[in-house]
């Protein structure tokens, strides 16, 4: 039985009148990947946002690694080693592939005088064999802004391996990108979680894919968890499928 | 930008333009001093504002931070500061050599360190606002600093202070405060060129280019904030102190805090050159800086008009400046790569997937 | 500190002086909440933080003061400084405004405050950097036995803004230009997929600002004086009052700006007349620290 890494109980989060969140609870299981699926407006990236502390929750409880992290700020939980990233791809578009990477190293023991060290020949190293992993050796030195939108996903994944974080929450990690790169990302994804370790929670829309890849799913739907459990319980429940096709 | 320090042929040249200036252009020199101050001024506005992305209206607030500092200091190590400024004193005060060089020197480190203290104070104050609030915020800063200066009794209140007199000849003073200003301006450079080499300038780069990223990553953009606004701090202070004790009186709103001169300025000369990059600053300042000094006088009366105008005209029209302008023009040169261009048409082709929504 | 204390015991021992303050206050933040509303307009509709907006008001003071010293009615300024300024923001908008409104916000408050610098010192060269009044000669009303005085021209001052007021908020509802440019505030791009004309609703709202901000200028050198640089004063006492209520919240704005008038007057009797200008600063800061703190529990910056 493997121990939950995060563990999330009773969450409730609301917007003004909108209850984005109610009352949900999951469990992430340490070195798994676990899915979050659900329809558009159900929840999802508003439970994936109160994860990683970017906003405040009404009630409830968010646990990773046994401590409770929902009183913490963005840059704190992430140097914990819970890292996010963006369903927009988020990357420094006016520094270098390499640039960017050199950023992304691990910010937990940085001390003051850390702020002015020098580029070491170790991070580089490191940062070239991340890059090569995703497939974007050749371009290190291009400016990350210009490279397509794919080539920014992978370079924004690669930055994220860079910072060794301990849990990866990724929103939609496949949206926006051609079919044929899909399966690229797929085995990236899942070579990062078996060979580094890397637990790992998604969102995600494109059912092919998370139910390959998860070994235990969350379904939500109008804020609510529908339902939970393998990829065939969760192919198999009724719920789920009306939730998707819009029956209430 | 990938060198740890300036090269060597770059420090050789700086020195010896600095050196030669007074030496080539002796009527000059008062001019060249205050063009290096505007370098000065230029290069610490660009840290947070071209590295960093954070547009400060309030730099000037460390400047007259500074210059208010250092006369206390100099004046107060040997008098009551508060008789000295007040208005009813009758009688003379002269300084030796000795108190004056010693006072100065004292109140030069004091008043780069006040200057940086209140840089941390203040970032507190400042931080929590982006963009335009935070431009707002930073004006308001300096005019508070303006206003409660010139309502403070003790520091002369709105008459100011008269500084120390100098002593010694015109001629020794002039160059004395052209080879300070210089200085200052060389250290600076040189300093700042160092800085961005190390982690410290490809942070503040991140966190210019997507700061929600940098603190979803772990950076502590805090810290470096508020390190980046005392190094700036820090040096304009010292700028102050000096320029202080060049102009010889020191008062509140037009000389320490002038918020709609130099506080502008600072920001014209980057945009100008180029926000952003090393040498745009640089460029910036000297453009400005000479194109005002020889302009200036024809203008008679209406120098502030042109300069407002100027002001509209290069946000209008500059936004790149000079050095950027260059960068977009020939990118190789300035060692930044962009993705070919072909490549792009083709991955459009391809880029247009339908975002999978729903079930499958 | 002792004058301070003089003061505040003054306020606590004859009680009628707040009630004076007070009134003084409401008559003067009238004007106030009146230039914010245009202000918050301008921001709404096209995010554009106008830091001139106390320079307008100085050029309709200006005006006034001119119409004043030729002897007629001050009272014209108020209609034809909104004609003047009109015309001024017409012009700037298309010579400046509309060329920075898509870029990144810092260049339109750079930009404005340019405009700013350049009306400061025009009026500077034209006027001299003396303080200027305009006296329209009516009686001060005094009551209670002296200890309220009130000038008439406050009352006056107060009744236009209010006019004024109400005549900008009944066009904001009820005309079709109105109706567009809150319809342009709420999404822009909707708005043009409707049909709306942004590019005429910016200049229609710049220019109504203007002229807002001339007829309040009237009423300033009417109700106070004007002088060529105290236009940023009046800049940072709107911005403070459109950040402490909100942009989108107009019926705020208009409560902070008479709220800012009551501040204005106690904080200037109790602490004095040189403190005036660090006062208005420092309220500027303590708002945004207080937004801060506001975002800073939603883990939020201000944007």
């Amino acid at each position: 039985m493997n121990d939950a890494i995060i563990e999330v109980t009773n969450v409730t989060k609301s917007f003004g009148g909108v209850v984005a969140n109610r009352n949900v609870s999951l469990s992430v299981p340490r070195g798994r990947i676990t899915g979050l699926i659900g329809p558009n407006g159900s929840g999802k990236t508003t439970l994936f946002n109160s994860i990683v502390g970017y906003h405040p929750i009404d009630s409830g409880s968010i646990r990773f690694e046994g401590q409770e992290i929902s009183r913490l700020r963005v840059q704190e939980i992430a140097r914990l080693g819970l890292l996010r990233t963006f369903q927009t791809t988020r990357i420094y578009g006016k520094m270098s592939c390499l640039q960017n990477m050199r950023i992304s190293i691990p910010h937990r023991k940085a001390g003051f005088f850390d702020m002015f060290a020098y580029e070491s020949p170790d991070i580089i190293e490191r940062a070239e064999q991340l890059l090569a992993f995703v497939g974007l050796y050749e371009k290190r030195f291009l400016r990350a802004g210009s490279l397509s939108f794919g080539q920014q996903k992978l370079l924004e994944f690669a930055m994220a391996l860079m910072n060794e974080p301990t849990v990866l929450l990724l929103d939609e990690p496949t949206a926006g990108i051609n079919p044929t790169l899909i399966n690229g990302l797929i085995d990236r994804l899942t070579r990062a979680n078996a060979e580094f370790g890397i637990t790992m929670l998604i969102i995600e829309h494109n059912m092919r894919v998370i139910m390959n890849m998860a070994s235990k799913i969350y379904c939500l739907a109008h804020g609510e968890m529908l339902a939970a459990g393998s990829p065939e319980e969760i192919q198999g429940n009724q719920n789920v499928v009306d939730a998707y096709l819009g029956a209430h | 930008m990938t060198r740890a320090s300036m090269h060597p042929i770059t420090i050789g040249l700086l020195l010896l333009v600095g050196v030669a200036a007074p030496l080539l252009f002796p009527a000059y020199t008062n001019q060249i001093a205050v063009l290096w101050l505007m370098i000065v001024f230029a290069s610490t506005w660009d840290v947070l504002g071209g590295q960093m992305g954070y547009n400060s209206l309030g730099n000037i607030f460390f400047f007259g931070a500074g210059m208010y500092t250092c006369a206390v200091v100099q004046i107060g190590l040997y008098y009551d500061v508060g008789m000295y400024t007040s208005g009813a004193r009758t009688t003379h005060i002269v300084f030796t050599t000795a108190q004056y060089f010693t006072g100065f020197s004292v109140g030069i480190v004091a008043a780069g360190i006040m200057a940086a203290l209140l840089a941390v104070a203040t970032s507190w104050v400042v931080f929590g606002l982006r963009g335009p609030y935070f431009a707002i915020g930073t004006l308001g800063v300096a005019v508070a600093g303006a206003e409660l200066v010139a309502a403070w009794p003790w520091v002369g209140a709105a008459s100011g202070i008269s500084m120390p007199v100098f002593p010694g000849a015109p001629e020794t003073q002039k160059l004395f405060f052209y080879f300070l200003l210089f200085a200052l301006a060389f250290a600076v450079l040189v300093f700042l060129r160092w800085l961005y080499s190390t982690n410290f300038g490809l942070a503040i780069n991140a966190i210019r280019d997507d700061e929600e990223k940098a603190e979803a990553m772990g950076l502590h953009t805090r810290r470096y904030k508020r390190t980046a606004w005392s190094i700036s701090a820090f040096f304009l202070g010292i700028a102050g102190a000096i320029f202080g004790n060049m102009t010889g009186f020191i008062d509140a709103r037009d000389i320490a805090f002038p918020t709609t001169t130099f506080n502008i300025f600072m920001i014209l000369m980057v945009l100008l050159g180029g926000k952003g990059t090393f040498w745009g600053p640089v460029v910036g300042a000297v453009v400005f800086h000479v194109i005002k000094e020889v302009t200036w006088t024809y203008f008679l009366g209406w120098q502030f008009v042109a300069l407002g105008l100027l002001i509209v005209v290069i946000i209008v029209y500059f936004q790149q400046g000079i050095v950027g302008w260059l960068m977009e023009k020939y990118p190789e040169r300035f060692g930044i790569r962009v993705a070919p261009k072909e490549r792009e048409v083709r991955s459009h082709a391809i880029e247009f997937a339908p975002h999978a929504g729903g079930a499958e | 500190m002792e004058q301070v204390l003089g003061n505040l015991s003054v306020l606590a021992s004859v009680p009628i002086f707040n009630l004076g303050l007070l009134i003084d206050g409401l008559l003067v933040g009238s004007i106030f909440a009146l230039a914010a509303y245009g202000l918050a307009l301008v921001w709404g509709v096209m995010n554009v933080k106008n830091l001139a907006q106390g320079d307008f008001i100085m050029i309709g003071g200006y005006l006034t003061w001119t119409l004043g010293r030729y002897g007629m009615d001050p009272l014209l300024g108020v209609p034809l400084a909104a004609i003047l300024l009109w015309g001024i923001g017409w012009v700037l908008y298309h010579t400046v405004i509309c060329k920075v409104i898509t870029r990144d916000l810092f260049t339109s408050l750079l930009a404005t405050f340019g405009i700013a610098i350049v009306i400061q010192q025009s009026l500077n060269l034209a006027f001299g950097p003396d303080t200027q009044s305009a006296q329209a000669d009516l009686p001060t009303l005094s009551f209670a036995d002296g200890l309220i005085t009130i000038a008439s021209t406050r009352i006056l001052g107060f009744v236009c803004a209010i006019i004024l007021a109400v005549a900008v908020i009944l066009f904001m509802k009820k005309s079709r230009m109105g109706q567009a440019i809150r319809a342009t505030a709420q999404d822009a791009r909707a708005a043009r997929v409707l049909g709306i004309d942004t590019e005429r609703v910016y200049a229609f709202t710049f220019c109504l600002n203007a002229a807002i901000c001339g007829a309040a200028g009237a009423l300033v050198a009417l109700v106070w004086n004007v002088q060529p640089f105290l236009g940023t004063t009046y800049s940072i006492r709107l911005f403070v009052v459109v950040t402490a209520a909100g942009f989108g919240n107009l019926p705020g704005v208009i409560a902070a700006g008479f709220g800012m008038g009551v501040f204005e007057q106690f904080g200037g009797f109790i602490l004095g007349a040189e403190f005036q200008q660090a006062l208005i600063v420092l309220l500027l800061l303590a708002v945004l620290a207080v937004r801060q703190l506001q975002q800073l529990r939603v883990r939020q910056a201000v944007q």
